[in-house]
């Protein structure tokens, strides 16, 4: 057993960050009490699946659920549901919640992910027609109203908006994606794989805007929503899906005193600026280890990972977070694989051809070393990949982009090099 | 090894994996009919199978070495899982699967499973 059993760990959220943790703690034999302090209803659940799986209807509940609520009792972890904290007191040691409790931690950890960023425009906040989508509440809601009678206009190209538009259109909804910029996922990847995902969508009926004005939302009296544009005729549609980026949840951290830019400022060991106090998952901004500087991501893997490595400084076995960020996307019969972060400026190395339908990679070189890729459709390449990128292996353009040389004999190339 | 027929936790309900770690130590896991080894490893939260993606072929990070009289009696492999097996931290063998694969069925009350010393 590790940890004495006076010991108190709490932790603020019950998404995955949160759930791992916990599980993290257990699977070290931690002997102190766990409690989780989470605002959902529901016990945590796999966010992924929300705008895949579960939105079409494929997964069901149990299936979405990271495990058994059972599961939590069992390992003697303190789940509390629909409990929000109010206010933390780093130098007491204790939490509020918004019920008047008080509860003391010895170890606080602070998981709580992020909310969607609102639609500011006209018209938006008051519309009864705009759906986000973060919570498992929120995808049964976006659930009841896609049909295939309906049509839906998305707002934000970004992968959270393309995989409901992809279910949506999979369902037979008419789609409209509006995306303000002149290309999609902008922010993420590059043109190469901006176009691909345009054509498909396109292919499959959706109808893509780019460079859209959206300027104010306008419910009608017939039960629909009107949505004008700039100086384009306005859309009509039955209802509005907003995916235009998430905004970490923060305000406890600060308002405790925690170290906060652009999520909850974590050194490695996921350690914040106050003793005693963690955080892991959505909410935080971590050391980036392959570039340097802090960052913050979005995504399942690094929620798991993020816990892990907070689970292991707690229990006194603390290891470095230095994984490399993946991540990975589902749009109507491709998936999508990226592997490290895409920048501005990465010379975009395409292996195969993005216009044929066919499986192909996207490689990013930076200072002639592979630092990034995004593979569709393709997990042999994947796996490959994966390592080039944790070993940032140096390869020539022309060789990433000839088929005929296979991605492993890249990595013999430099089997000597020791893993990053 | 214990064939399925003399298995004496065979006749219960819950069908039963056991694990075998790397530091020698032995975990027998309830696997519900229908559930993955991997979600069970996860529910039960026994370290050594991490399953990142939640069951989506998409990480590799439950990858289990089966012991060989178990293999031919185990769910037929996708395509995508054999593709997925280049991505083990450890090297695969003809042994190999991943768990989230494995969906328990009362034939397989009893499977044994060695873990690899590493996921990622």
């Amino acid at each position: 057993m590790v940890g004495s059993s006076s010991e108190r760990v709490t932790i603020v959220g019950g998404g995955a960050a949160g759930a791992e943790c916990a599980a993290r703690l257990r699977m070290a034999d931690f002997a102190g009490e766990i409690t989780i302090l989470s605002a959902d209803v529901h016990p945590p659940y796999e966010l992924p699946s929300l705008s895949k799986g579960y939105l079409s209807g494929a997964s069901g509940y149990d299936e979405v659920l990271l495990r058994p609520v059972s599961a939590y009792t069992e390992h003697d972890i303190d789940l509390q549901l629909n409990t929000r904290v109010k206010s933390i007191d780093t130098a007491r040691h204790e939490v509020r919640l918004d019920d008047g409790r008080v509860l003391s931690y010895s170890k606080l950890v602070l998981a709580t992910g992020g909310r969607p960023r609102p639609l500011l425009v006209p018209g938006a906040a008051d519309s009864a027609h705009v759906f986000y989508l973060r919570t498992l509440n929120d995808a049964d809601r976006l659930r009841s109203v896609i049909t295939p009678t309906s049509s839906i206009a998305v707002i934000g190209g970004g992968y959270l908006g393309l995989e409901v538009a992809s279910v949506a259109r999979s369902m037979g909804a008419a789609v409209t994606v509006l995306e303000g910029l002149p290309r999609l996922l902008s922010r993420v990847t590059s043109p190469p794989v901006s176009e691909f995902f345009a054509r498909l969508h396109r292919t499959e009926g959706v109808d893509l805007r780019l460079e859209a004005k959206v300027e104010r939302i306008e419910d009608t009296p017939d039960g629909r929503v009107t949505i004008h544009l700039g100086d384009d005729a306005p859309i009509r549609a039955d209802l509005v899906f907003a995916s235009i980026g998430l905004l970490p949840s923060v305000q406890l951290g600060i308002a405790a005193g925690l170290e906060a830019e652009n999520g909850i400022r974590v050194d490695e060991y996921g350690q914040t600026s106050v003793p005693d106090v963690y955080a892991a998952g959505d909410c935080t901004s971590h050391p980036d280890a392959q570039d340097g500087g802090f960052r913050r991501l979005e995504s399942l893997p690094n929620a798991m990972e993020t816990a892990a490595t907070v689970a292991a400084s707690i229990v006194g076995n603390p290891a470095p977070y230095v994984a490399v960020p993946w991540f990975w996307s589902e749009q109507y019969d491709v998936k999508l694989q990226t592997v490290g972060v895409y920048k501005q400026g990465d010379d975009a190395v395409v292996r195969g051809d993005e216009r044929s339908g066919e499986p192909f990679s996207v490689f990013y070189l930076r200072g002639g070393e592979v630092r990034a890729a995004d593979v569709i459709s393709s997990p042999r390449d994947f796996a490959a990949a994966k390592t080039l990128v944790a070993r940032r292996v140096a390869a020539s353009a022309a060789d990433l982009a000839d088929r005929r040389v296979p991605l492993k004999a890249l990595l013999r190339a430099t089997a000597a090099v020791p893993s990053a | 090894m214990t064939s399925t027929s003399c298995n004496p936790e065979r006749g219960t309900d819950v069908p039963k994996v056991t694990l075998h770690y790397p530091n020698g130590e032995v975990r027998t896991l309830s696997v519900d009919n229908g559930q993955s080894v991997m979600k069970a490893a996860t529910a039960n939260m026994v370290p050594g199978i991490i399953g990142e993606c939640g069951g989506e072929l998409t990480c590799a990070t439950c990858h289990v070495f089966v012991e060989p009289e178990w293999l031919d009696r185990l769910p037929g492999q996708e395509q995508e899982e054999v593709d997925m097996l280049d991505l083990t931290s450890e090297e695969p063998t003809e042994c190999s699967r991943l768990s989230c694969q494995i969906v328990m069925s009362p034939d397989l009350d009893g499977l044994v499973v060695r873990l690899p010393k590493t996921q990622r």
